[in-house]
């Protein structure tokens, strides 16, 4: 994983994103996962854009299941825009680019 | 800039006819779309495509076509075309803001699993309802799941499901499936599921929050409707041909699938040829598509030969 996108996981959830003082995008994601390994380069070239402006992250739901489950993830990918530590916005699956930054840009 | 060959899709056809294209030196542009590697790549297991005896994983096999095709120059760009225009000699193709001219046209946009078509189904999908039982699968451990459909795709995803789900139920319209049969005896032999026949689902229960907590089944002799209690519901109803942008310009069957001329690629336009699933209802194999994709790669590098040197 790049030093621009994070790993975040059941123990540091808390602290590392529903308390961050920037909007947290979070892929939700697994290594059997095809339409995962589509979108994750996107997700990093999405983290170096929006460096310093939001907090880009993966949870890994096999290692992660309460994390999943405590936002009802019931597909992946999925990715959560967390901002002042509530969902702001969600997307289902692997989408182009544009969808996701311009759900950003609403919340920046 | 006027490009040789823009690709629209990136599965087994796409990516071969970026093979063939790269190495005829043509540099083809591809739009991977919203699905990089198309069908195979929310599969597990490929038994049948030849060259690998001991099968291999449908996300592996694109990825080797992808990294085959980008070896000979192939540029593979993960972006949706979401307008064309094949007005002849001039063929353009929008993605987002960019346009992008080129001199011919490879269609290798595929098929996409078919919906039901109800509102509860669109406003819980990903929440409960999905089209894909591989990616996930893995969040109905012990829970009960139902798997609609009764093709070889149905029976494929219920025997994956058992693997999580404690209880899975087909859920099919007719009183007979239409799969193969080494395909319904593995599933039928399974313990852990069973099947609702004659059935059809008029509504999804539940919410985004909370998700799928059952399902409204209506009995197709009878009439009668019933509650059927579950936690996921899996859509295997068969496949649609993506060729909804084409519609203007080429000629469709009534199915919508692109019509190409008897043995070849080529569409009612010059210089556009199709190939893989978005033009064949028959065989929809990975080994077809890539055989497809080929022909529409040689195709198309005559067409340029004849039309532009």
């Amino acid at each position: 994983m790049s030093d621009v996108v994070h790993e975040f996981t059941d123990q540091n959830f808390e602290n590392d994103v529903l308390q961050a003082d920037v909007p947290v995008l979070i892929d939700f994601w697994a290594i059997w996962c095809g339409p995962c390994k589509a979108i994750a380069p996107v997700i990093e070239e999405i983290a170096t854009e929006y460096e310093n402006k939001i907090k880009v992250g993966k949870v890994d739901v096999d290692q992660n299941q309460n994390t999943a489950m405590q936002f009802g993830v019931r597909s992946i990918p999925t990715l959560l825009l967390i901002k002042n530590g509530k969902v702001a916005n969600q997307i289902v699956g692997a989408v182009p680019k544009e969808n996701i930054t311009k759900v950003l840009d609403e919340v920046l | 800039m006027k490009r040789n060959i823009i690709i629209i899709g990136s599965g087994p056809a796409g990516l071969t006819s970026a093979i063939y294209s790269a190495r005829a030196n043509l540099k083809p542009l591809v739009f991977e779309g919203v699905q990089p590697g198309g069908q195979l790549t929310i599969t597990t297991d490929v038994e049948n495509y030849p060259g690998f005896s001991e099968g291999i994983m449908g996300p592996d096999l694109m990825n080797e076509f992808r990294t085959q095709a980008q070896r000979f120059g192939a540029d593979c760009q993960f972006r949706t075309v979401d307008k064309v225009d094949l007005s002849e000699g001039e063929f353009k193709v929008w993605s987002g803001e960019n346009e992008y001219n080129s001199k011919a046209i490879i269609i290798s946009t595929g098929a996409s699993a078919k919906l039901l078509g109800i509102e509860s189904e669109k406003e819980l999908m990903g929440h409960g309802v999905s089209a894909c039982a591989t990616c996930d699968g893995f969040f109905y451990k012990d829970k009960k799941v139902l798997v609609v459909g009764g093709g070889d795709s149905a029976m494929e995803e219920a025997t994956f499901l058992t693997k999580f789900a404690k209880e899975v139920v087909i859920i099919h319209r007719r009183e007979e499936f239409r799969a193969s049969k080494i395909m319904i005896d593995r599933a039928l032999s399974n313990p852990k599921i069973s099947v609702s026949w004659n059935s059809v689902i008029n509504e999804i229960i539940g919410n985004k929050k909370d998700g799928v907590s059952g399902v409204k089944i209506k009995d197709s002799v009878t009439g009668d409707v019933r509650e059927e209690k579950c936690d996921g519901v899996f859509m295997a109803i068969g496949h649609t041909p993506n060729s909804q942008l084409f519609g203007d310009y080429l000629e469709l069957d009534s199915n919508g699938y692109i019509k190409t001329q008897p043995d070849s690629t080529k569409t009612n336009i010059d210089g556009v040829f199709a190939c893989g699933d978005v033009q064949d209802h028959v065989y929809r194999q990975a080994v077809t598509a890539a055989g497809t994709g080929c022909m529409a790669a040689i195709e198309s590098e005559r067409w340029l030969e004849n039309n532009f040197i």
